[in-house]
C-alpha cells in the first residue's frame, strides 16, 4: 500500500518535472507554435465537438489536477493572476466557437450552401430582439461580478515604500507581454518603440489588408494568410509572453516552472555573447576595432557588421519575402501597402528572432552602441 | 388587477410624457420604442437576424460597454473616500474595507477593469475573425484601436491608486520605460546627441519620463497626476470616442454580414 502510494507520488513527480521542463521558455514557445499550426491546418477537424469536448475536458481536470501542487495553487491563487486564468480560458473558448463557424463556413461555400451568416434582408426588430439579448447579458455579466467580488478580495499589500523594491516587480499583468520584451530587447525598443509600432500596425490592418473576401463572416479558408499572422501575434507574441510573465518569471525575473518552487538565491542569468565578439573575434580571428577612422568613431566600426545586418534585413528582407511567398500578395497591394505590411511583419518576427538567437547562441545585442544607448 | 393597475399607469399622464409611445406590441410602437429614447437609439430600428446572433457578435462590445459603465459608477462611489494624496491614499483604500457596508466597490471596480481588459481584446478578436475591419469599417477599427490603446491607459493609471507596494512598483517599472523613449529619455538612443555647446538638453529632470510622473520617481506629483488623468481626462477622452465608435457602427451599415 504504502510503497504503492509511493511510486504513484514519483510518477507524478516525474510528470511534474516533465511539465517544468517543457514550460522553459524555448520549448513552451516551440510547442505553442506548432499546436497552433496543427489548430489551423486542422481546424475543420478539431473543432468539431467530439474533439473539442473532450479536449476542453482534459485541460480542465489537468488544470484542476495542477491546483493540488502548492508551488502551482500559490502562484495561479494571487487575486490578481485569477483574472489571467479566466483570460486563457475564454480564449480558448471564443477561439473554437469562431473557427467551428468559419469550418462550416468553409464547407458551405464549398458545396455551394448558403453561409450561416446569409441573408442581408432578414432583419429583426431591436426591440424587442436585441434588446433583449443585451438585458440578460447584462444581468449575467452583473452577477457574474458581484459574485466574483464577493469571493475575491481585491488586493492591498504594504504601503508603498520606495526603499524596499519586491522581487520581482511585476508590471500590470496586461503589459507583462511588453516586460517579457525587455529579457531581449532594450527598453527603448521593448516598452516605447514596439508598443508603438503595434498600435500603428494595428491600426493599419485594414488599410493593408486589401482581400475583399471573409467580410462580415467567420471563414479560414478565405483569407489564411490575414488570420495566421494576426493570431501569431496576439497568441503567442501577446497571450503566451503575458502567460509567461504572470506565472512562469519568479525572482530576477528567472523562470520557474509552474510546479517549482519561486527561489530567491537562483542566480540571474548571464549573457555574455555579443555579436561584434562573433564577428570580429571568431570569424575575423582578430581583437575588436577600436581606432576610430576619419570622423566615425571606433565603436560604430566596431558594429557595423550587426549594423549592415540589421539594415539589410529590413532593406532585402520585403524584396526576400516577396520571391518566396509574396509574388501574387504583392501584385495585389501595390508598393506602398507591401512596404508597409512587410516592414512590419519584419518588425514582428525580431522577436521570435532574438529569442532563438538568445536560446542558441546566448547573445546580447546584434548591434551594441552602448555609448549611445543604441543597442539592438 | 395588477393588469388594470398597469393599464392605468400606462395610460395616464405621467407615463405618456415619458414614453411618447404605446406599449410596445406591434410593428409601429416597437420602432418607436428605439427611436424616441435617446438612450436606445444608439440602436438602428431594426437590424440582421444573424447580426444579433450571440455566436457572432459574442456580444463583447456591448459588454465592454456595460463593464465602462459599471466602471465609471464604481468608480464615483471610490472617488467619494479616496484622497490621491501620499498620506491618505493607502489608508484610505484600506478603510473603505473595514468601515463601509457592503463596501464592495473596490472589487468591483478592480474586478471589472481586469474583465474590461479581457472583453476588449476578445471584442478585436471576434471583429478580426469576422472581418468586419474590411471596407466600408476601416476607421471604425482604427477608433477600436485607440479605444484600446486608452482602455489599457486607464487601468495603468489606476493600478497606481492604492499606493501599496505592487502599484507603486508595478508603476515604476512601466514608466521607467518612458525614460527610453530615443530622443527625449535620458537614456534613450539619440538623446545625448540634442545639446547646446555642449549642456545636454534630455536630462532626469526634463525627460518624457518626467512628463509622465511630473518628478524622477514614482511620488506625490505621480499620484496626482495618475489620478487627474484617471478619473477625469482619459473617461472624458473614451466616452467621446465611445459615441464616434457607436455612431459609426449604425452609419457603416449596422453590424456587418456577408453581402
Ligand atoms: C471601449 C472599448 C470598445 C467598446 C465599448 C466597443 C463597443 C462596440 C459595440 C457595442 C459594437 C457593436 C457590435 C459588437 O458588439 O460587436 C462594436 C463594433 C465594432 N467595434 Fe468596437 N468597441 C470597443 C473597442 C473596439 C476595438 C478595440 C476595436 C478594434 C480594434 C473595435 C472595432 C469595432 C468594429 C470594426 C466594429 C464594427 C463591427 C461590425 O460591424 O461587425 N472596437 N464595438
Amino acid at each position: 500500500m504504502m510503497s504503492s502510494l509511493l511510486a504513484a507520488g514519483s510518477i507524478f513527480d516525474t510528470i511534474k518535472d516533465g511539465i517544468n521542463a517543457l514550460c522553459q521558455p524555448h520549448w513552451f514557445l516551440i510547442l505553442s507554435v506548432v499546436a497552433l499550426i496543427v489548430f489551423l491546418l486542422g481546424y475543420r477537424r478539431f473543432t468539431k465537438p467530439v474533439f473539442a469536448i473532450p479536449f476542453a475536458a482534459v485541460c480542465i481536470v489537468f488544470f484542476l489536477a495542477s491546483c493540488l501542487d502548492p508551488n502551482f495553487v500559490e502562484i495561479v491563487k494571487k487575486a490578481d493572476n485569477v483574472p489571467i486564468v479566466m483570460m486563457m480560458f475564454a480564449v480558448s473558448f471564443f477561439l473554437w466557437l469562431a473557427f467551428r463557424q468559419a469550418a462550416l463556413n468553409d464547407e458551405a461555400t464549398e458545396n455551394g450552401q448558403p453561409l450561416i451568416e446569409a441573408g442581408a434582408d432578414d432583419k429583426v426588430l431591436v426591440w424587442p430582439d436585441l434588446v433583449y439579448i443585451e438585458l440578460i447579458a447584462l444581468v449575467l455579466c452583473t452577477a457574474f461580478l458581484v459574485v466574483w467580488a464577493i469571493v475575491l478580495r481585491a488586493p492591498l499589500e504594504q504601503p508603498a515604500d520606495p526603499n524596499v523594491a519586491p522581487n520581482p516587480a511585476k508590471a500590470p499583468w496586461y503589459f507583462l507581454g511588453l516586460q517579457e520584451m525587455l529579457v531581449y530587447f532594450d527598453p527603448w525598443l521593448a516598452g516605447v518603440v514596439f508598443p508603438g509600432l503595434i498600435v500603428v500596425g494595428l491600426i493599419a490592418i485594414p488599410y493593408m489588408d486589401t482581400n475583399p473576401r471573409g467580410n462580415g463572416y467567420y471563414t479560414f479558408k478565405e483569407r489564411p494568410f490575414a488570420i495566421t499572422t494576426f493570431l501569431f501575434g496576439f497568441l503567442i507574441l501577446w497571450v503566451v509572453l503575458i502567460i509567461f510573465g504572470t506565472f512562469l518569471r519568479g525572482p530576477n525575473w528567472n523562470f520557474f516552472g509552474p510546479y517549482e518552487y519561486w527561489d530567491l538565491h537562483r542566480p540571474m542569468a548571464l549573457l555574455n555573447t555579443e555579436f561584434h565578439d562573433l564577428f570580429w573575434i571568431t570569424l575575423m580571428g582578430r581583437a575588436l576595432p577600436t581606432e576610430s577612422w576619419a570622423f566615425v568613431p571606433g565603436y560604430i566600426i566596431r558594429e557595423l557588421p550587426g549594423i549592415l545586418l540589421v539594415g539589410a534585413y529590413f532593406v532585402l528582407g520585403p524584396l526576400v519575402l516577396r520571391m518566396l511567398f509574396f509574388r501574387k500578395l504583392y501584385l495585389q497591394m501595390g508598393f506602398v501597402r507591401y512596404g508597409v505590411m512587410s516592414t512590419l511583419m519584419l518588425v514582428m518576427m525580431l522577436m521570435p528572432i532574438k529569442m532563438a538567437l538568445r536560446w542558441t547562441l546566448n547573445l546580447h545585442y546584434i548591434v551594441g552602441i552602448t555609448e549611445w544607448f543604441l543597442n539592438v | 388587477m395588477f393588469a388594470r393597475f398597469g393599464n392605468w399607469v400606462r395610460e395616464g399622464q405621467i407615463w405618456g410624457s415619458v414614453f411618447r409611445h404605446g406599449v410596445p406590441r406591434d410593428r409601429r410602437t416597437r420602432a418607436m420604442a428605439i427611436l424616441t429614447n435617446v438612450f436606445l437609439h444608439l440602436h438602428p430600428v431594426a437590424v440582421r437576424k444573424s447580426g444579433i446572433r450571440l455566436s457572432f457578435t459574442w456580444c463583447m462590445g456591448g459588454l465592454t460597454f456595460f463593464l465602462f459603465l459599471v466602471e465609471i459608477v464604481t468608480g464615483v462611489l471610490l472617488m467619494f473616500y479616496y484622497r490621491p494624496t501620499v498620506e491618505y491614499a493607502y489608508f484610505d483604500i484600506q478603510g473603505l474595507r473595514a468601515t463601509v457596508t457592503l463596501g464592495l466597490q473596490r472589487e468591483l471596480h478592480r474586478w471589472g477593469a481586469h474583465a474590461m481588459v479581457i472583453t476588449i481584446w476578445l471584442h478585436m478578436l471576434r471583429v478580426f475573425l469576422t472581418g468586419s475591419y474590411k471596407p466600408p469599417r476601416e476607421f471604425n477599427w482604427s477608433i477600436g484601436v485607440i479605444l484600446l490603446v486608452l482602455t489599457l491607459l486607464l487601468s495603468f493609471t489606476g493600478y497606481l491608486l492604492p499606493w501599496d507596494q505592487l502599484a507603486m512598483w508595478a508603476i515604476t517599472v512601466g514608466s521607467n520605460m518612458a525614460r527610453a523613449t530615443p530622443g527625449v529619455g535620458t537614456e534613450g538612443p539619440l538623446s545625448s546627441f540634442i545639446q547646446i555647446g555642449g549642456v545636454p538638453l534630455v536630462h532626469a529632470g526634463d525627460d518624457a519620463r518626467f512628463g509622465l510622473l511630473a518628478g524622477t520617481f514614482v511620488g506625490p506629483n505621480a499620484l496626482l497626476r495618475f489620478y487627474v488623468l484617471h478619473c477625469v481626462f482619459i473617461p472624458v477622452v473614451v466616452t467621446v470616442l465611445l459615441a464616434v465608435h457607436f455612431w459609426r457602427v449604425r452609419k457603416d451599415g449596422g453590424i456587418s454580414g456577408p453581402l
